[in-house]
C-alpha cells in the first residue's frame, strides 16, 4: 500500500468517526439549542472533514463540506438560528458525506443532484447571495505554479525593518534574509543606528534593520512571499528598480538611490553636491543619513552595475600590433610620469605634489589595466595539444591520456606564443621516452594507459607549468654515463641525482639512442631551456624511476615590465633583474689585492667568482675606490656582478633596441630612467656565457 | 542532533501525515491530540518548533500558543498554525497570541516543509 493510500484510508475511519460525531452533536443541540459547544463540536468536526479531506485527494467531499462548514460558522456567529431545517440539512449532509466516502472506496458513483440539492438547501439558509467564495483546492496549486514560472530577472531594493518584538512571534530575521539570498545576487546590509546603549538595551528586543538589494528572476511577489509570516509591526519596503526593460537607463547617482529610498530629502543632497566632495562622505559628516545607509546604498549601485556589466558582457577583437602600441605608449607614459614625479620632488611645491600623486596613481593603475588586455589564458594552447598527444601515441603504439589542469590561468601573449615550442618538446620527450608501451607498464604493475599531466597555475609574479608524465623516469646511471661519454663532465663522482639530471640540458645531450619522428631530433632540452631563459623563466627536472617525470616552467606573467636593481657602472646605468638577485655586498680594494687578480671573492667561506661590468662593457674611467658586488643567481650558479654604485630597485618598462643592436649580447633591452636618461637591461646569463667561452679560450 | 517539532492536531490523518512528513524530512515528531494534551508533553521537553491546529477541543490553538509563549523555554521558537481560507481573522489573532507563521490547509507534504524551512533552523 503506498503512503497515499495509508493517508486516505486514515481519512476514511476518521471521517466515518466524526460523522458519528456530527449525529451526535446535532442530536444534542436539537434537544439544547442554547448550548454553544455542541455548536462548536459540530463545526469543528466539519472543519476536520473539509481541511483533511482537500489534503488527501477528497476534493468533492472538501468542496461540499464547505458548504455545511460555513452555515455552521454562521450558527456559532449567532447569524443564522438553530431551527429544523438547519438540522435536517446537516444530517442529509453527513449522510451524503458518509456516501461520498463509500463511493471513494468502492469507486461507485455519488448522485451528483442530491448533493446540489443540499448545497443549495444550506445556501438558502445563508441569505446572502455569493459570499460564500467557491473553494477550489486547484486554485492554490495554479498560482504557486505561476510564481516560479517568470523567467525575467528583476533587481529590488528591499528594506526590512523588523518590529522590535519580532522575536517574541519566534521568527528570525536572519533565516529571512538567507531565504533572499538563495533568490539570486543579494547584498545585505545590516543598519545598526537604531541600537541604543548598552544599558537601555533590551536583548528580546530587534534594534537592527536591513537593507536588501537582489538581482533575481523571482517575481515582486515570491520576494513579498519570503516576509508573509512578518507582523504589522513590521516594515517591509520592496522597489523594483531594474527590470530587463530598463537596463538602458543611465547608471543611478548615490544621491538619487538615497532620494528614491526616502533617506534623505532631495534639497539636502543637491547641498551637497554643491560643495563637490564625496557625496557619500559629504551626507555622512553632515549627519543627514547614516554611514552604513550611505555603504548599503553603494552596494545596490555596483550590484546594478554588475548585472549590467553581465549583460552586456562581450568581447572585442583588436589587431595585436594595435595593442603592442598601446602597451608602448603606457611605458612611456610610466616612465614620464616617473620623471614628473623626480622633478616635482625637487620643486618641493605642495600645489603641484597632490596632482603628482594622483598622476602616479593613475599611471600605475592604467599600466596594470593595458597589461592585463595582453593576457590570454594558457587553455587555447593547452587544447592544441591534446591533438599532438593523441596522433603521436597512436603512431607509437602506446596508450597515453592527456589531462589538463588550470586552462584558464593567464599569461602574457608574447609568453604564450614562445611557450609553444618548448611545450611540444617537453611533451613530445614524454610520448616518446616517458611513457612505456602499453606491454612494459603492465609488466612492472601500472595501467596500461598511460598519463601526462598538463598543469598550469599562479605563484606569486609566476605562472608555473607543470608537465608530468607516469613513466619510466629518468636513469640517472645512463644520463651520468652518457654525459661521460660525451664530455660533459669528468667522473660524475659526487653529483646529486638533481645535479645529475640538470645534465640533461647540457648542449648536444640526448639519452635515447635512436632518432625517431617524435623526438631526438637534434634539438635537444638545452634549446628547450634555452627559450626558457629568453622567457625570463627557469626549468627544472625532477624524476623518481619507474614512476614518471616531471619538468616544472617557472614563467613571469609578463615581458613588458620587469622589477630590476639599478646601477651604475663609469658613467652608464644598467638593470639587472631583480628577480636573479641573491644579495648585495661591498668589494673592498684590499680584498682585489689579495686575491692576485683572480676573479674571486668568498662570500661566508663559499668561493663566488665575479665579473666587472665595466670589463665587459669597455667602460673608461677609473675604479671608484670601494666598489658593489651584487650576487646573482645563473644556471644554477652564483655569480659576482661588480659595479660601481647600487642605485636601488626600479620597475623597469622594457624597450627594445632596435634593429640595429637585435644582435648585440649581453643586453636585453633598454628602458628610459626617470630623469630622461638610459639605462640598458643586462642579459646576466649572456654575459656569463660570454665570460666562459672567453676563459675556455684564453686557456 | 534532529529537530524536534510538536503536532498538535485533533484530527488523526492530518497528524498523521504531518508527522510523516517531518520525520521524512529528518526531523522528529511529538503528536499532540489537542490543546492540553500538547501542553502536558510540553513541560519539560525539548521541542524547537510547533505545529498547532486552531479548532481543537479541550484547549484551542489560540490557547496553546498563549500558554506556550509563556513557558521562558518556548518564548522564541517558531510556532506554525494550521488555518483554513475561511479564517483569515484568525490569522491576525493567531500572530497577536504569539504564532510565528501559517499554513492555510489543505496544503501539500512540500508546502509544509518550504515553511518550516523558512522558520526553523
Amino acid at each position: 500500500m503506498s503512503q497515499s493510500n495509508v493517508h486516505a484510508e486514515t481519512y476514511r475511519q476518521e471521517a466515518l468517526e466524526l460523522l458519528s460525531d456530527v449525529e451526535e452533536a446535532v442530536l444534542d443541540i436539537e434537544q439544547d439549542s442554547g448550548n454553544a459547544e455542541h455548536v462548536n463540536r459540530l463545526f469543528r468536526a466539519m472543519h476536520t472533514i473539509k481541511g483533511s479531506g482537500a489534503m488527501f485527494g477528497f476534493d468533492d467531499i472538501a468542496e461540499f463540506t464547505h458548504h455545511a462548514e460555513t452555515v455552521l460558522d454562521r450558527v456559532r456567529e449567532g447569524t443564522v438560528p438553530v431551527n429544523k431545517e438547519l438540522i435536517d440539512l446537516i444530517l442529509a449532509s453527513s449522510d451524503q458525506i458518509r456516501s461520498m466516502l463509500q463511493a471513494a472506496d468502492s469507486g461507485a458513483a455519488v448522485d451528483v443532484s442530491r448533493s446540489e440539492q443540499i448545497v443549495s438547501g444550506l445556501k438558502a439558509l445563508l441569505d446572502v447571495k455569493g459570499d460564500a467564495k467557491a473553494f477550489s483546492p486547484e486554485n492554490i496549486e495554479a498560482s504557486d505554479a505561476d510564481k516560479n514560472m517568470t523567467g525575467k530577472k528583476i533587481t529590488c531594493r528591499i528594506r526590512f525593518c523588523p518590529g522590535p518584538s519580532i522575536f517574541a512571534t519566534g521568527m528570525d530575521p536572519a533565516l529571512l534574509l538567507d531565504e533572499l539570498r538563495d533568490f539570486g545576487d543579494c547584498a545585505v546590509i545590516a543598519q545598526t543606528e537604531n541600537i541604543p546603549a548598552l544599558y537601555d538595551l533590551d536583548p528580546e528586543q530587534c534594534y537592527i534593520f536591513w537593507d536588501v538589494s537582489l538581482t533575481t528572476n523571482k517575481s515582486i511577489d515570491d520576494i513579498r512571499d519570503v516576509f508573509i509570516f512578518v507582523d504589522d509591526e513590521s516594515e517591509i519596503k520592496i522597489v523594483e528598480i531594474a527590470s530587463d526593460a530598463n537596463m538602458e537607463n543611465d547608471r543611478k547617482r548615490l544621491g538619487e538611490i538615497l532620494v528614491e529610498r526616502g533617506d534623505v530629502a532631495k534639497e539636502i543632497v543637491d547641498k551637497a553636491l554643491d560643495s563637490q566632495k564625496q557625496i557619500g562622505e559629504l551626507l555622512v559628516d553632515s549627519g543627514a543619513v547614516s554611514r552604513e545607509k550611505v555603504h548599503s546604498a553603494l552596494k545596490e549601485q555596483q550590484i546594478v552595475e554588475k548585472r549590467k556589466a553581465t549583460t552586456s558582457s562581450s568581447s572585442v577583437r583588436v589587431p595585436a600590433d594595435k595593442l603592442d602600441n598601446l602597451i608602448n605608449l603606457v611605458g612611456e607614459l610610466v616612465v614620464t610620469q616617473a620623471r614628473l614625479t623626480q622633478v616635482s620632488a625637487n620643486v618641493n611645491d605642495a600645489g603641484l605634489a597632490i596632482p603628482v600623486e594622483e598622476v602616479e596613481r593613475l599611471t600605475g593603475e592604467l599600466r596594470d589595466c593595458a597589461l592585463n588586455i595582453r593576457m590570454l589564458p594558457i587553455g587555447a594552447t593547452f587544447s592544441k595539444f591534446r591533438r599532438l598527444v593523441r596522433d603521436l601515441s597512436s603512431e607509437l603504439g602506446k596508450e597515453i591520456e592527456l589531462k589538463t589542469e588550470g586552462a584558464e590561468t593567464e599569461l602574457d601573449k608574447t609568453v604564450i606564443e614562445r611557450l609553444d615550442n618548448p611545450l611540444v618538446h617537453l611533451i613530445r620527450n614524454s610520448i616518446d621516452h616517458g611513457i612505456e608501451p602499453p606491454e612494459e607498464r603492465e609488466v612492472s604493475g601500472k595501467s596500461r594507459k598511460g598519463t601526462i599531466r598538463l598543469a598550469a597555475e599562479h605563484k606569486g609574479a609566476n605562472v608555473v607549468i607543470t608537465i608530468e608524465d607516469d613513466g619510466g623516469g629518468l636513469d640517472a646511471e645512463a644520463i651520468k654515463s652518457k654525459a661521460i661519454e660525451k664530455g660533459l663532465i669528468e667522473t660524475g663522482d659526487g653529483l646529486s641525482e638533481s645535479e645529475i639530471f640538470k645534465l640533461v640540458f647540457a648542449p648536444g645531450f640526448s639519452t635515447n639512442t635512436e632518432v625517431t619522428s617524435v623526438s631526438g631530433r637534434g634539438v635537444g632540452m638545452d634549446v628547450v631551456k634555452r627559450e626558457i631563459e629568453t622567457l625570463r623563466g627557469s626549468i627544472n627536472i625532477s624524476s623518481k624511476k619507474g614512476e614518471g617525470t616531471k619538468v616544472t616552467l617557472f614563467l613571469p606573467l609578463t615581458l613588458a615590465i620587469i622589477d630590476g636593481l639599478l646601477v651604475k657602472a663609469g658613467e652608464d646605468r644598467f638593470v639587472l633583474p631583480l628577480s636573479l638577485v641573491d644579495e648585495c655586498m661591498e668589494l673592498p680594494k684590499d680584498h682585489i689585492a689579495n686575491a692576485h687578480s683572480r676573479h674571486l671573492i668568498s662570500v661566508r667561506g663559499e668561493l663566488v667568482p665575479y665579473i666587472r661590468l665595466r670589463e665587459i662593457f669597455d667602460l673608461s674611467g677609473g675604479y671608484p675606490p670601494l666598489e658593489q658586488i651584487v650576487i646573482v643567481k645563473s644556471e644554477g650558479m652564483r655569480v659576482g656582478i661588480v659595479v660601481d654604485k647600487i642605485i636601488g630597485s626600479h620597475q623597469t618598462v622594457i624597450k627594445s633596441l632596435g634593429r640595429m643592436y637585435q644582435d648585440a649580447e649581453g643586453v636585453s633591452g633598454g628602458t628610459i630612467l626617470g630623469d630622461g636618461g638610459i639605462a640598458l637591461i643586462v642579459d646576466v646569463p649572456k654575459i656569463i656565457q660570454c665570460t666562459e667561452r672567453k676563459e675556455r679560450v684564453g686557456v | 542532533m534532529a529537530k524536534i517539532i510538536m503536532t498538535a492536531d485533533d484530527s488523526a490523518s492530518i497528524r498523521q501525515m504531518v508527522s510523516f512528513t517531518l520525520k521524512d524530512a529528518g526531523y522528529e515528531v511529538v503528536e499532540a491530540v489537542d490543546g492540553k494534551d500538547a501542553l502536558n508533553k510540553l513541560n519539560g521537553a525539548k521541542v524547537n518548533m510547533l505545529i498547532t491546529d486552531l479548532n481543537m477541543p479541550n484547549m484551542d490553538g489560540l490557547e496553546l500558543i498563549k500558554h506556550v509563549r509563556a513557558k521562558s523555554a518556548f518564548k522564541f521558537i517558531p510556532i506554525i498554525m494550521l488555518t483554513t481560507e475561511s479564517q483569515a481573522g484568525k490569522k491576525q489573532e493567531g500572530k497577536a497570541a504569539g504564532a510565528t507563521g501559517w499554513i492555510v490547509k489543505p496544503f501539500k507534504p512540500e508546502q509544509l516543509i518550504a515553511v518550516i524551512k523558512k522558520v526553523l533552523r
